[in-house]
């Protein structure tokens, strides 16, 4: 069943990812657009490396509910870290250090997770029961995330079909990763406690270009509400990949959304290829049951070798041993991803939970680069009883460190004969994925004991429902009717102003073209000038469209109001009086007189500078149009004279 | 089954719901509303929330709440009770190491959460600790004892006296060192009161808990544990001591002398400090850093001195400006034989409480005066004020925390009733809780902001 062979990315076909039984689903993560953090007064959105202080911690496997513990959480036990949180006047206080329980959830980011639930077609709970997820990394101090469900069972349009919505969680966000070397592990807490949505759709998609098609929808989605971060980091996706008899496997923290298809792609030959292992395995007569390793300590034999990472771990005194797995030959040059073999699940593996993290970590007989002499490789072989039917992985460093990396190239190994081993796996640069940690269960989530369930409240949902945003597609789907220009078309849907926009077509009978001048190109030149559209002042945005449609302003005189009406507001009543034409000239005949002093470096321009001075004097009082002929009129005059 | 159990803690309509679509508390149900359906587990609720909502816990782990007036159908499709409980692995024995009982007497440090009631369930036997907490069997032979399930607030006088006694036995048995699992809150109280009841053990005698429950991988408990053990099994120092972190970071514990020791945070790990002094030492796993030389050493005997006794009929006036002569009226009306003032500054109340002074010295009510800055001395002779109130019988205590002073009076009180007595004892030091001297680091509270200081809390990790 499993005969079918990867092509390249770009040749694979639906029909392939058919073949494979492809199957995605999505975690997106925005982050909300709120003053504060979730759960305490912090200032939220505010990055800085900046650190005034340092905290230390380790993080300890809690009992689940069923009295087991957690995979992972025995996973990062197993690693012994010291934890380190750099901690920033500013940004962060004792909440976030779980010094103090959490303050009541921030009202601002609730009503925006309840908004986007809205959108994305759930059905909201009455009662939001917050929960702790525990993590236990260290990338919350606490040791958990508290998150809560705002609803459940949604869809989404997609093409002709439908992409259904699991569920939309709201959470505080995780500290960001500095560094992770040997056994410490340092992390910024700037971001930490950030408000931030988790929206979860089904595994309904079937090719990688999919996956990427409904995450642009989603982001999109969220972004109308005009009450979302945008930047770095402001969203990101899991993405879940499985195939046909493999696992559903989740890629962490895709920073960006063009790198999808292929990192799903990659993914997907992974589970597909490590399946193929399975039973090349089991054609070799190795399963579960008869898996068989052996290990021994080659210390002795390496102490001379010039390979340079283990002869500088001789000089540290540190210890090197061998793996053997019995009839392994060849198989660990396995490919499992692009320019990827399953070697590197081994060095992963023993990376992170061995905390050998400098790279090589292992060496392994399979592999055709130079490493250890000949002599040194017959004598290990000789040593642990290698056939040309087994290989052999070496691994060097600190003598604990070594005995945990030995048991995790077994467990490895071993768990080849069985299929796809659960974890999460973290997005690589060049597409492909490596381990991150086994994934948890459902066992680490607990109801959060400092804080009470709240209740969603009929008349919240009331003004929710009134300041949602038309849907995105709808707009898109309304503009294209509307003849709205194409290339201002996506950027308008997703546009704070588009309601506004709505407003001045469908209500101020302004033609479509010209609204999208004021209300979609001309927010855009100021974007360029470093000013947000979000923070436009829309009141003052819908006086200065008034003011035009009664004829107190020109068209041209439009960028001009909104970038005063930055500072001071706007006031129609306060604009100076409309011009006719016949009021130009004395205009005109003081520009004139003004450039006559300026240097020029060539005459030509005189007329244009002559322009360009009169607007800057006349500018929404009478159309631009009228100026030019009138100027133009002017040096016919001065010409014929 | 009673109806309590059945539908634990939901009442109201919501009640009304779950019997009229034959659902109950742990039943595994679809609930469907107008517009969707929900399938989960009913979780009991807490008796504090309203009666307008059902919880069930889905498949994801996420609890939800639906009101239950969307509810138009409910069925029951499984059931599945769920019963809490703390796996227990045999605490190993090993002959070379040296005995050590904990007692617990209710708290954080010795309880885990049962998250689908919002219940304590005591996390207690040496079992279950060694489940949770594995270190232990490297330090010593751990037996266990619970002498009460109560809050920290909850501890009293009855609780002090068993405390004492049992520990008072233990030693008497050869115990290498006591243990006791107490909620932080009023846990220096408590060590106030061992403080004076068991004098002269041979043997450490280490209250601790914890800040951060144990049921987070975050907590500090583990560590605790793991340093109050240790010191019970193996520290030089016999005195009753409070062992709980020193910083936040996972770096060491403070030994506390159970006189000295006060609570002075709501949240905060790192809560205990000693006051107008410092502690005893630092612990971690490895070992000790003896921070001074006076402490009462580890004997090999069996010898202790315990005084179980106390009289409750005592209070701690706060005096705060503008306080009238009736508060203390009050306790003097309502048979209050001591009582201890935490005054202002070097020890003072207003002019309008003398009358009432007066009355308490007419009355045989001992009245001490400490003070409410925590640091410094009470030196009544300095202004007149202080000269005057001592003329109406208001004794001075030195250096002695309002909290350690409350719990000697009413230990002194349980004693005798003759105030000369009570007045020996009172100023008569036990265990530091009065002190010569204050040191010229007993009273250090950095000021954040200040360049040096934030210079050092960026350096040095804490």
């Amino acid at each position: 069943m499993y005969e079918f062979e990867f092509k390249p990315f770009e040749e694979m076909t639906p029909e392939d990812y058919a073949t494979v039984g492809f199957m995605s689903g999505l975690e997106v993560h925005q982050q909300l657009l709120t003053k504060s953090k979730l759960f305490c007064r912090c200032p939220a959105g505010r990055y800085s490396h900046e650190y005034h202080a340092e905290i230390l911690r380790h993080m300890r496997p809690t009992l689940s509910e069923l009295g087991e513990y957690d995979g992972t959480a025995l996973m990062e036990f197993k690693t012994k870290k010291n934890i380190v949180y750099r901690v920033n006047k500013e940004t962060v206080c004792t909440y976030e250090m779980d010094d103090t329980p959490p303050f009541m959830m921030d009202d601002e980011a609730l009503d925006t997770a309840l908004e986007i639930s809205m959108l994305a077609g759930l059905t909201l709970v009455d009662e939001v029961h917050i929960a702790r997820k525990q993590y236990l990394d260290g990338s919350i101090p606490t040791g958990f995330q508290r998150t809560a469900i705002c609803g459940i069972h949604g869809s989404i349009p997609y093409g002709d079909r439908k992409v259904s919505m699991i569920q939309l969680g709201i959470e505080e966000d995780s500290c960001r990763e500095i560094s992770d070397i040997g056994h410490m592990r340092i992390y910024n807490t700037d971001r930490l406690g950030m408000p931030l949505i988790e929206l979860v759709t089904g595994p309904d998609m079937r090719t990688p270009r999919e996956v990427a098609e409904v995450a642009q929808i989603l982001r999109k989605m969220m972004r109308t509400t005009g009450r979302v971060r945008r930047g770095i980091g402001a969203t990101r996706a899991d993405t879940n990949v499985s195939v046909t008899g493999g696992t559903r496997i989740e890629i962490k923290g895709v920073p960006k959304i063009g790198m999808m298809p292929l990192l799903t792609y990659n993914e997907a030959q992974r589970q597909w290829n490590l399946l193929r292992l399975r039973e090349e395995l089991k054609r070799r007569g190795i399963t579960e049951e008869t898996f068989s390793h052996s290990s021994l300590d080659i210390t002795r034999i390496l102490k001379r070798s010039r390979f340079t990472p283990i002869a500088d771990a001789m000089k540290r005194g540190q210890v090197a041993a061998a793996v053997k797995l019995t009839g392994w030959a060849d198989l660990l040059r396995w490919q499992t991803q692009d320019n990827t073999v399953f070697s590197r699940e081994i060095s992963d593996r023993v990376r992170v939970i061995a905390c050998l993290s400098v790279l090589p970590n292992i060496i392994h007989s399979d592999s055709m680069s130079e490493t250890l002499s000949g002599a040194e490789w017959k004598e290990t072989k000789a040593a642990i009883g290698c056939t040309p039917e087994d290989s052999i992985v070496i691994v060097w460093g600190d003598a604990g460190d070594v005995e945990t990396a030995i048991n995790e190239i077994a467990i490895r190994a071993k768990e080849a004969t069985i299929g796809i081993p659960s974890e999460t796996r973290q997005a690589l640069r060049d597409g492909t994925t490596g381990f991150e940690r086994i994934l948890p269960g459902p066992q680490r989530m607990y109801p959060d004991t400092d804080l009470p369930p709240i209740r969603v409240m009929p008349e919240r949902l009331e003004r929710l429902r009134e300041r949602m945003p038309i849907q995105f597609w709808d707009r898109l789907r309304r503009y294209h009717e509307w003849k709205v220009p194409q290339d201002a078309i996506e950027g308008l849907a997703l546009s704070p102003l588009s309601p506004l926009f709505d407003e001045a077509v469908t209500e101020m009978g302004f033609d479509v073209k010209d609204a999208a001048v004021m209300l979609w190109r001309y927010p855009r030149r100021l974007r360029r000038d470093g000013i947000r559209t979000e923070d436009l002042p829309v009141d003052a945005l819908r006086a200065i469209l008034h003011a035009v449609r009664d004829g107190k302003l020109t068209k041209d005189g439009v960028l001009n109001a909104i970038r005063r009406s930055l500072g001071d507001g706007f006031d129609a009543d306060a604009l100076p009086p409309r011009l006719e034409r016949k009021d130009l000239a004395s205009f005109i005949t003081k520009a004139r007189q003004q450039v006559q002093y300026a240097k020029l470096h060539d005459e030509k321009n005189i007329p244009n500078l002559t322009l360009d001075r009169v607007m800057d004097e006349v500018r929404g009082r009478i159309p631009g149009a009228d100026v030019a002929d009138e100027v133009a009129a002017h040096f016919a005059k001065e010409v014929l004279s | 089954m009673s109806d309590k159990e059945t539908y634990k803690g939901y009442k109201g309509a919501a009640l009304a719901a779950m019997k009229k679509f034959g659902i109950r508390v742990w039943s595994d149900a679809v609930l469907t509303t107008e517009e969707d359906s929900f399938e989960g587990i009913v979780l009991p609720r807490s008796e504090t929330a309203d009666g307008d909502h059902i919880v069930i816990k889905m498949a994801t782990g996420y609890n939800v709440g639906l009101r239950c007036d969307r509810i138009i159908d409910a069925k029951e499709i499984g059931y599945k009770e769920a019963h809490y409980k703390i796996p227990e692995k045999a605490f190993p024995y090993d002959p070379k190491k040296n005995r050590v009982v904990l007692f617990g007497t209710g708290g954080t440090i010795a309880s885990r959460l049962d998250y689908r009631t919002g219940a304590v369930i005591p996390a207690f036997t040496p079992g279950e600790l060694y489940g949770s907490v594995p270190e232990l069997a490297d330090i010593c032979n751990l037996e266990t004892e619970k002498l009460f399930g109560v809050f920290s607030e909850n501890m009293g006088p009855e609780q002090y006296m068993i405390l004492a006694d049992r520990i008072g036995e233990e030693i008497r048995k050869g115990v290498r060192g006591i243990v006791v699992g107490h909620g932080t809150d009023t846990m220096h109280h408590t060590a106030a009161a061992l403080s004076y009841m068991v004098q002269d053990s041979p043997v450490p005698i280490v209250m601790v808990g914890s800040q951060r429950s144990s049921d987070r991988p975050s907590s500090d408990a583990a560590l605790n544990l793991i340093h109050s053990v240790k010191t019970a099994a193996d520290c030089d120092i016999a005195e009753v001591m409070v062992c709980m972190f020193g910083p936040t970071s996972d770096e060491y514990g403070l030994l506390h002398r159970g006189t000295r020791v006060r609570k002075m945070h709501s949240s905060y790990r790192s809560t205990f400090r000693t006051i107008g002094d410092i502690p005893l030492a630092m612990v971690n796993r490895d070992g000790y850093t003896y921070l001074r030389d006076d402490y009462k050493k580890r004997r090999s005997d069996r010898e202790v001195k315990v005084s179980a006794v106390f009289d409750d009929r005592i209070g701690i006036l706060y005096y705060y400006p503008n306080m009238k002569a009736d508060m203390m009226d009050m306790m003097i009306d309502n048979g209050y034989k001591g009582i201890i003032i935490a005054g202002t500054g070097l020890g003072h109340v207003n002019k309008p409480l003398y009358p009432a002074l007066q009355r308490a010295k007419d009355a045989g009510v001992a009245v001490y005066m400490t003070v409410q800055t925590l640091w410094g001395y009470v030196q009544m002779y300095v202004y007149e004020t202080g000269r005057e109130m001592m003329d109406l019988g208001v004794i001075p205590l030195e250096n002695m925390l309002p909290e350690a002073a409350y719990i000697k009076l009413g230990w002194a009180l349980g004693q005798t009733d003759d105030l000369d007595r009570v007045k020996e004892i009172m100023l008569e030091s036990i265990n530091g809780e009065t002190t010569p001297r204050e040191p010229y680091n007993g009273y250090l509270i950095y000021q954040g902001g200040i360049p040096e200081v934030d210079e050092f809390i960026g350096t040095i990790r804490r």
